[in-house]
């Protein structure tokens, strides 16, 4: 529907054009806003976008006019021909670039032409800018998909961010004197001269508790996050930030549906689900973790295809690890084409670098790197998209945490019982180390006061309090930086008003859904890892309407008694053609820090950790360092603590090496000579 | 005792506090090491590693308890213990 904003049509200037299928890689987006009608310098926006070229290998574009600048690096998956991008509306009035995947833009574009709107593309793009039209922000709650963008209204003279509901895909910005700077990653800011790359102490302080920092806050001081299910609208050089989404639970009332009748209702929500993330002009494969979650996937993505997918996995030289006898049992019911990556523990070494290069945070856990290598061979293999298991234990109760918890509060009011230390060991059948401890210790370590049992993040305190005394390691000046800082508090501080008449394992999934599946699950181990190689993930068990269903559930449908996911395995013994929920439950785990002395000498490791060079960064205090260094070498580390800070320093002193010492903007290339730009 | 107790602070300052002997660290020869957040759940299990291979002595699963494990006099009179017990060991070790 055009609008009649009196501007005159966006004049194509076709400089470059060029499909590059051969360079290695996925969608990104960038964009610079602007106040005054001030011109954008497009050799920055160049800049810009040339730092994503991993993430967008088929094309490249960019809109350019007074106050605005959007660019786009595409991943072509829908529509091959006919959705490059910047997109305006058919007046020009409307600009829109876009990173994601909208899955009901069938359904949306059927439902927009019935009103009038005339669409020149089969893309999901068009379907939003239509959207966008009709309902202005609002537009983006009708939207069933994965997406970050940026909708430039020269009307209104307005930048629409928005992100999707759990934070699939991802989107930072910053505000630097009077311009709006927004790129699907933070490297693609740092392109640009105006901003800092000054770490944020506070944003390590919530990595080194949480594992990931609370958003907006990111690593870096200068840089926001835009907070998943969050809008932001700009305009004369002020933001507002508005929430289109969070996650919300309301458990049924209606006592008189059966079980049977609940695990239907899972079956048709997850069927749809699959099926609409099956929408696409290229081929959709699986990966198989020998789990539960994605052997379901895969199972019902065969289902609706007719046939099944082709599925990919990891498995590691460690058997400690390695998952792949079930992997391959899985594929082999199935019926499926069936690859398999083999990781070793000094593979796991040499691509760490690569891997915080495109997580752009410190890391407390090397389980991104394999993930990483399995994109590369997805995309090597032929495939850009994969369907995954993602958003299961979330949404349907499976995370050890959860019966941590219970047992917890079990203790609490029966401390004498003879069955804790038992059920605990029980918990964690994959921590030999637990397995060793007296039930003693095990019941010590476990304790719980009644400040503990009070606190409303009660199930998550031993796992935050564990991973905060890494902050041990941190220097004086780190130490005084954030000094007066609490984490806890920033945390409680945001929990929503209801939190506190949800259940306790509503709570838990909460904190879950809200931090450490966006902030790590989705991106570290996600959206970063993938897209490095142009591969896009895709999450059955976080459609909308299987989030909504699964908030309805009564706990005892998700954990009855210690049995977690109960619904979901109700559902897996009806489909599934193995019997893969009597595995206890295997969360993914790689190989850690033993990866990092494999090999002596061990290269850009010794580097890193060197006393000097920690000196020099000023995070870690050295003499801590080096005590840890030996700890290692000397075959005395056993312990998760252990493990976390040794990844987490490695991981943050390359963060320092990569991003703040050593940054280097590829100025314009490859793009330069590529991209399609449009000038206003 | 005094020896001892030097030597197994020394232990646990490098190992579990990695040097650090800032004030939210001191700790007296009482302190729990659990309460206190100075050694988990798994640097039991160092504790114990560092024990018998420093002071020649065997700890049994049953020993494994805080009676014995958690505060630095505890540790410190658990080995006095085990020295007398088995002093031939305990000897062959210095």
């Amino acid at each position: 529907m055009p609008r009649t904003a009196g501007l005159r049509a966006a004049s194509v200037v076709r400089l470059w054009r060029q499909l590059c299928y051969g360079s290695s890689d996925v969608c990104g987006i960038a964009g610079i806003a602007a106040a005054n009608g001030d011109v954008i310098d497009p050799d920055r926006l160049a800049d810009m976008i040339a730092m994503l070229a991993h993430r967008g290998p088929d094309g490249c574009g960019m809109h350019v006019e007074p106050s605005i600048g959007l660019a786009h690096a595409r991943l072509s998956i829908i529509d091959l021909a006919g959705g490059a991008q910047p997109m305006s509306n058919e007046d020009g009035s409307l600009w829109i670039t876009f990173n994601g995947e909208i899955f009901n833009y069938v359904e949306l574009r059927d439902d927009l032409t019935r009103k009038g709107h005339r669409f020149r593309t089969r893309s999901d793009t068009e379907a939003i800018l239509h959207l966008y039209e009709e309902e202005g922000a609002d537009a983006v709650r009708k939207l069933n998909g994965q997406w970050a963008l940026g909708i430039w209204d020269a009307r209104t003279r307005t930048l629409f961010l928005s992100r999707d509901r759990v934070g699939v895909r991802p989107l930072f910005y910053t505000v630097t004197a009077r311009r709006l700077l927004f790129a699907s990653e933070i490297k693609a800011l740092f392109a640009h001269p105006d901003v800092s790359r000054e770490l944020d102490p506070h944003g390590l302080d919530n990595i080194f508790t949480f594992w990931t920092t609370l958003p907006p806050r990111t690593a870096f001081k200068a840089v926001r996050e835009l907070p998943p299910g969050h809008s932001l609208l700009w305009r004369d050089g002020r933001c507002t930030l508005t929430a289109h989404w969070r996650p919300t639970f309301a458990p049924s009332a209606d006592a008189r549906r059966t079980e049977d009748e609940w695990t239907e209702q899972l079956e048709e929500a997850l069927s749809a689900a699959t099926r609409i993330r099956l929408r696409s002009d290229v081929p959709v494969g699986a990966y198989l973790s020998g789990g539960l979650d994605s052997s379901l996937v895969a199972t019902l993505a065969a289902r609706e295809m007719g046939t099944p997918p082709r599925t990919f996995s990891i498995a590691f030289d460690d058997p400690e690890f390695d998952e792949s006898f079930h992997q391959r049992h899985i594929a082999k019911a199935l019926g499926a084409d069936h690859q398999e990556l083999r990781c070793s523990h000094e593979e796991i070494t040499r691509i760490f670098p690569d891997v915080v290069w495109h997580a752009e945070t410190p890391l407390l856990r090397t389980a991104p790197a394999p993930l990483f290598l399995l994109s590369k061979f997805v995309r090597d293999a032929g495939y850009k998209v994969v369907l995954t298991g993602e958003g299961a234990d979330e949404v349907f109760g499976g995370y050890a945490i959860f019966k941590e918890a219970k047992i917890r509060r079990f203790w609490s009011k029966f401390p004498a019982s003879p069955r804790r230390a038992s059920l605990l060991a029980r918990l964690y059948p994959f921590m030999p180390n637990l397995q060793r401890q007296s039930a003693a210790f095990r019941s010590a370590f476990f304790h719980v006061t009644t400040d503990d049992l009070a606190h409303p993040c009660f199930s998550h305190l031993p796992r935050w309090r564990l991973t905060s005394r890494l902050k041990l390691f941190f220097s004086d000046a780190m130490r005084s930086a954030v000094s007066g800082y609490d984490s806890y508090a920033d945390v409680t501080a945001r929990l929503p008003p209801e939190y506190l008449s949800w259940d306790y394992l509503t709570q838990s999934q909460y904190l879950e859904m809200a931090h450490l599946l966006p902030g790590y699950i989705l991106s570290s181990q996600g959206d970063r890892v993938a897209m490095a190689h142009g591969v896009e993930s895709r999450f059955p068990f976080l459609d909308p309407d299987v989030v909504a269903f699964g908030s309805t559930l009564p706990p005892g449908l998700k954990l009855r008694r210690l049995d977690e996911k109960y619904l979901l395995k109700r559902l897996a013994r009806a489909i599934v053609p193995t019997p893969v929920w009597r595995r206890s439950k295997q969360p993914y785990r790689a190989p850690g820090s033993k990866s990092f002395f494999a090999r002596q000498p061990n290269g850009y490791v010794d580097d890193l950790l060197s006393s000097a060079q920690v000196r020099r960064d000023g995070v870690f205090n050295p003499r801590a360092v080096r005590l840890l260094v030996q700890k290692f070498r000397d075959g005395r580390a056993i312990g998760e603590k252990d493990d976390m800070a040794l990844v987490g320093v490695i991981s943050t002193q390359l963060v320092i090496d990569r991003f703040v010492n050593n940054f280097k903007v590829i100025h314009g290339t490859p793009y330069r000579r590529t991209a399609q730009i449009h000038h206003g | 005792m005094e020896p001892l107790t030097a030597e197994l602070r020394k232990f646990i300052t490098d190992n579990f506090l990695f040097g650090d002997a800032s004030d939210a660290f001191v700790f007296s020869d009482d302190d729990s090491f659990q309460e206190r957040g100075i050694v988990d759940s798994t640097g039991i299990l160092e504790l114990v590693c560092h024990i018998q291979e420093q002071y020649a002595i065997t700890i049994e699963d049953e020993e494994l308890v805080p009676d014995n494990l958690d505060s630095l006099l505890k540790v410190a009179r658990f080995i006095e213990r085990k020295r007398r017990e088995f002093p031939r060991a305990a000897a062959s070790a210095h």
